[in-house]
């Protein structure tokens, strides 16, 4: 299954003009697909990112949009021309590289100066840019300074700058937050997006982070094992993933079995924890008799020894756990059937149940997802009968840097 | 304990001290040896001092024109060896390619062959082809054993190298011949000079695989001492051995002066 870029992009987005079509791209190394069927559009001024863990395919789709690899089939076009043979040098595409690669034997001008100086402008004009891009990155009292000589988030931003400076239909983003800490990163983040308005480039993200692409992007394509698994807004990817991967690549879910007992209008009747219930989705995908997951967001769930609203759906189970988090408590529960739950509930001061209490774990009819199972049972994915009681891909904190 | 200390780093001392002069006697003697004023033809037992040597460099001719023709010989084998060398050390280690591994092993394999055997073969290799011996024969051999030197040389410098650089260059517009101008080269640079100067010191030094393809006509500075010093040892001789060992040693120098400029510049 490949997800179309039609069928989740919004419309204010589908109206812009396409910057990047990938066009049924698959690249093979040997015998290994790094890049299956991929298919979809970039639009003028996007901040686009592909979000996946290592080894996804999100780098040699980068690196295919850049020149320096070449699609096995498929075709990749730069405002409606084929560029998928054009070598790099001759694509109006810069990019900002995981290790910046700032050439150590010039200074910060020169470096900047590089792209121009290539596409032989002349004297005035490179420095007219070379001085404006100084400008954007903040770095004017460093233009004499060997990269050597400057921190990793002052190379980020010559890194920036020189792949600005030649004003390119799109500028790609390989990790490049990926080598600096937290603390810087979080600054960059705001920063790349401050930037990108100043400029109006589309901008297209690469990275394993998915808080990082959450907080960027207006939209992201999802990525594992060489397949785009999902392309929307942030919010859709988070609140309606379209499989068990992207839910649990994308912060905490708690994912349970569930079989399909039946279609109502705008309704799909489920069985999951012995208990039947409705999700408020009409999934066409999964007919009755097919067995699918069903998801809720840890914070969408309530945990109370009385239920106190009879409209949502319930569970009853048993408070294995407590763990006050600060702004929410997470409370591990166990059910019936021996599936664990996660809930996050706010942290009020009093009336919260403790270990070993019988609780009502409840959501809203719009907090339900049901999934279809994935095509390709993944690593993250194929042991959950019970989630989050591993450490799999379901925790909000950045994960491992890749490479 | 504390009163070994100080014997032990004075045996250290005087064994380190021992060790460089084992090292550096027989060029010191050159150096004292190019200001005798023989008593003889063989400037091999101290006379009295003179700077006359030094004020006439020049004076034997037949030394004088084997110099040149070495410096000749060692100038194009150098320049060839580099480019060749160094274009080698650069696929070596950019690219992929079948039988990469092969190619580096046949790269090693002129450092370990003796130089009598390599010299008795290219004899027989011009000597079957009927090719005559003379100068040519002479730069197409020192290209050859300066081929490999040249190549692990700069493959050590090259190894390491960010390669991502040459995709940046490329990503910003720079055609692959200008990337490698602008990036590649400079960059490399010091392994190549160091290769070119190494080169040029092999192609000078070289006796025996030379007096194997030189013929009678062609005649290296090496050779012409060796085939006279039955007969002489002019302090010419100890004169220009001395001039070029400063070359070599004022070279290095600028070298690594160069390089502790460039690492000292201020944060």
């Amino acid at each position: 299954m490949t997800v179309s870029e039609k069928d989740n992009a919004t419309p204010s987005l589908s109206q812009r003009r396409a910057v990047i079509e990938i066009d049924n791209v698959s690249k093979v190394f040997g015998d290994y697909v790094a890049v299956e069927h991929a298919n979809f559009t970039i639009h003028e001024g996007e901040f686009f990112s592909m979000l996946g863990p290592s080894g996804c395919g999100k780098t040699t789709t980068l690196r295919m949009i850049a020149g320096f690899e070449t699609p096995t089939t498929g075709a990749i076009r730069l405002e409606g021309s084929d560029v998928s043979r054009v070598p790099p040098h001759k694509r109006d595409v810069n990019t900002v590289f995981q290790q910046y690669a700032l050439f150590p034997h010039m200074t910060v001008w020169d470096n900047i100066a590089y792209g121009p100086r290539a596409k032989k402008l002349d004297k005035a004009e490179t420095a007219r840019r070379v001085d404006e891009m100084l400008e954007v990155v903040r770095l004017g009292d460093f233009a004499k300074r060997k990269p050597t000589q400057l921190s990793g988030g002052q190379q980020q931003r010559v890194a920036l700058a020189r792949a600005l400076v030649n004003y390119p239909k799109a500028l790609l983003l390989d990790e490049p937050l990926g080598a600096l800490d937290l603390k810087l990163r979080q600054g960059m983040q705001l920063e790349l997006k401050r930037i990108q308005r100043e400029v109006g480039i589309t901008f297209i993200f690469v990275t394993h982070d998915q808080e990082e692409a959450l907080t960027m992007s207006d939209r992201i394509a999802v990525m594992n094992a060489g397949r785009v698994e999902q392309i929307g807004t942030p919010r859709e990817i988070y609140d309606r993933p379209s499989n068990v991967f992207v839910a649990g690549f994308i912060g905490q879910a708690n994912l349970w079995p569930a079989t399909v007992k039946g279609h109502k209008p705008n309704a799909t009747t489920v069985e999951v924890a012995g208990r039947t219930l409705d999700v408020s989705q009409d999934d066409s995908a999964l007919g009755v008799g097919d067995s699918g997951t069903f998801m809720v967001r840890p914070e969408r769930m309530y945990v109370e020894q009385q239920l106190s609203d009879e409209s949502r759906w319930t569970v009853v189970g048993t408070v294995a756990e407590m763990v006050f988090q600060g702004p929410v408590v997470r409370y591990e529960l166990v059910l019936p059937d021996g599936a664990h739950a996660v809930a996050h509930v706010p942290a009020r001061r009093e009336g919260l149940p403790v270990p070993g209490d019988t609780v009502h774990a409840s959501w809203a009819d719009d907090a339900g997802v049901l999934l279809a199972d994935p095509h390709n049972a993944s690593p993250a994915t194929s042991s959950n009968t019970s989630s989050n009681t591993s450490p799999t891909a379901t925790e909000p904190e950045p994960k491992e840097t890749e490479q | 304990m504390s009163d070994k200390r100080p014997f032990r780093s004075r045996i250290l001392g005087l064994w380190t001290l021992g060790v460089y002069l084992w090292l550096f006697a027989p060029i010191v003697v050159v150096v004292i040896f190019s200001f005798n004023s023989p008593a003889g033809k063989f400037n091999t037992s101290w006379n009295k001092f003179t700077l006359d040597n030094w004020a006439h460099p020049f004076r034997k001719a037949d030394y004088t024109e084997a110099l040149i023709t070495s410096l000749q010989v060692a100038a194009v084998a150098c320049l060839v060896a580099t480019i060749f060398g160094g274009l080698m050390a650069l696929a070596t280690s950019r690219y992929e390619f079948r039988g990469k591994g092969l190619v580096n092993f046949i790269l090693v394999l002129p450092l370990t062959t003796p130089e009598i055997v390599m010299g008795s073969s290219l004899f027989t290799l011009f000597f079957a082809r009927d090719v005559s011996f003379g100068f040519t024969t002479v730069v197409i051999a020192h290209i050859l054993f300066c081929l490999s030197f040249v190549a692990l040389t700069v493959q050590a410098r090259v190894r390491g190298f960010d390669w991502s650089l040459e995709d940046a260059a490329m990503d910003l517009g720079s055609t692959p011949w200008r990337t490698f101008r602008t990036v590649t080269f400079p960059l490399i640079l010091p392994g190549i000079a160091a290769a070119g100067l190494l080169s040029f010191a092999l192609s000078i030094d070289d006796y025996i695989i030379t007096s194997f393809i030189a013929g009678d006509q062609t005649t290296t500075f090496p050779m012409r001492i060796f085939n006279a010093n039955k007969t002489e040892i002019p302090a010419q001789v100890h004169v220009i051995a001395t001039a070029l060992l400063f070359i070599a040693i004022s070279l290095m120098a600028i070298g690594a002066w160069r390089t502790v400029r460039r690492n000292a510049t201020p944060a």
